[in-house]
């Protein structure tokens, strides 16, 4: 696959680096501007269900990470050389064999957190943001801004995952990482803990960053 | 590469296949790389729910690398079959629950011919002199997948010291609730199997929020997941009555 490789990079004529001011807003704009969880709403059925915890939020976020980076730059390589016909089964087997290596890292590494996430792993085949991202950006366009896309919209699905964990778990179980914080006589509160505290706190953050940000949904 | 036609069934055939083999080769190397990790945290696991079954909280504060230690310390490990006649030659950890498991009938009971083995730990006392619990591992069948579990029985081999519940896929939230340890508390509270000389198990009730502290043989249910709750029912009374000869054997 190395010889397909540079024929595409032979191609390529003009470089520009690889921080250039375009490639930056590749990693700042899912950030807050296009953010994939609270603009695009995508990848919400994840978000709602792992955002119990802190810690099993935090292994979520650096998989999900580390597939998109891999399988965007892959498919970024790969781009010239996939039969359009079969390019969606060539996608979902590059993300398919990453998720699967990443289960069984997790397995080895983090028996305890593998096992609260369980399905949760799995599925992050048919998380919208990765598919997404292969199919709107890597096809089109070369690894070096594949990357920085790819660490964006990571980040960017980090960014909305974290705070929901956070209030989840202040609110639900009264603390943070595994810390108590609002001390033993805390009751915890079901809904936090239910996938609809999720929903509520998720809500909650679309409307504060659309106002903030003076979103208005096109007519 | 300019020259293949992209769209040829021939250029599709062949990209599939070598692609197909890359992950393939990729996911293999991963995979056997790991796999002795794996299995190390799944035997940690294992010896964590067998003290845990007897010990409960006790055990929350142990380190992971004491975990082992503690284990070889305390525990006599052997294995039984439903005759209660201990099996030589068989390692416990050696043993599949889950293919034993497929040798049971729907209702429960052995199907005919076949010889079922069933591993035993014994939690040793301190100074190694005499058992202090009986922990029987059970395996089942909840609502959507697998659940299986350690049971823990007292000296008396007729109260419930405690048990450990996991599962494969019950729902979150609902069926998936079987590991907290707020409902295996529940089990905690001078629970029997016995009632008399007759085995009647211990029966995990449907509602929630009710007191059977008076009902040694019923335990509070999990709201909005009654089948959970019957699988795991099922399971307790299923094994307890497939140990019940090594039970009556060694009853005090």
């Amino acid at each position: 696959m190395s010889t397909e490789t540079q024929a595409v990079e032979e191609v390529v004529k003009e470089r520009e680096p690889l921080f250039s001011k375009k490639n930056r807003k590749l990693i700042t704009n899912p950030l807050d501007a296009d953010n994939p969880i609270t603009v695009q709403v995508l990848g919400v059925c994840s978000a709602l269900a792992v955002t119990v915890k802190l810690i099993p939020t935090l292994y979520m976020c650096i998989s999900v990470l580390f597939v998109l980076v891999f399988s965007n730059v892959a498919i970024s390589l790969l781009r010239n050389v996939i039969p359009g016909r079969i390019r969606i089964i060539v996608q979902l087997l590059v993300v398919a064999s990453l998720v699967a290596v990443v289960d069984q890292v997790l397995q080895a590494y983090a028996y305890d957190v593998s096992k609260q996430l369980s399905v949760f792993v799995g599925l992050i085949i048919t998380n919208c943001i990765i598919m997404g991202r292969l199919e709107a950006f890597a096809l089109a366009n070369k690894p070096g801004p594949a990357l920085m896309d790819a660490i964006g919209n990571g980040l960017g699905y980090a960014a909305i995952l974290i705070p929901v964990a956070f209030f989840r778990e202040l609110l639900g179980s009264g603390s943070l990482f595994g810390f108590n914080i609002l001390g033993e006589g805390y009751p915890g509160n079901g809904v936090m803990m239910s996938p609809v505290g999720a929903c509520i706190v998720l809500g909650l953050l679309i409307w504060f960053q659309r106002s903030r940000n003076g979103y208005t949904e096109e007519a | 590469m300019s020259k293949l036609n992209k769209n040829s069934s021939g250029y599709i055939f062949g990209f599939a296949l070598l692609i197909i083999l890359v992950c393939g080769v990729l996911l293999s190397v991963v995979s056997g790389a790991l796999a002795e990790r794996q299995y190390e945290e799944r035997e940690l696991e294992r010896k964590k729910f067998i003290l845990k079954a007897a010990l409960g909280d006790k055990i929350s504060d142990v380190e992971k690398d004491k975990i082992s230690e503690m284990y070889s310390n305390l525990v006599k490990e052997s294995v039984v079959n439903s005759s209660g006649e201990t099996i030589d030659g068989v390692a416990a950890n050696s043993v599949n629950l889950k293919n034993e498991y497929k040798k049971l009938e729907k209702n429960g009971s052995l199907k005919e011919g076949e010889t079922i083995q069933l591993p035993m730990y014994q939690i040793m006392s301190e100074d190694g002199s005499s058992v202090d619990y009986y922990v029987m591992p059970t395996y089942g069948f909840g609502l959507w997948d697998n659940i299986w579990g350690y049971v823990a029985l007292a000296k008396d081999l007729n109260t419930i010291q405690g048990l450990v519940l996991d599962h494969k896929g019950e729902t979150p939230g609902l069926g998936a609730r079987i590991t907290e340890d707020k409902v295996q508390d529940r089990y905690r509270n001078d629970k029997k199997i016995f009632d008399g000389d007759k085995l009647v198990s211990v029966t995990m009730k449907k509602g929630e929020g009710n007191d059977y502290s008076d009902n040694p043989h019923a335990v509070d249910g999990m709201s909005g997941a009654t089948l959970t709750a019957d699988g795991v029912n099922n399971m307790i009374d299923n094994y307890m009555n497939l140990y019940l000869s090594f039970i009556n054997a060694n009853k005090k």
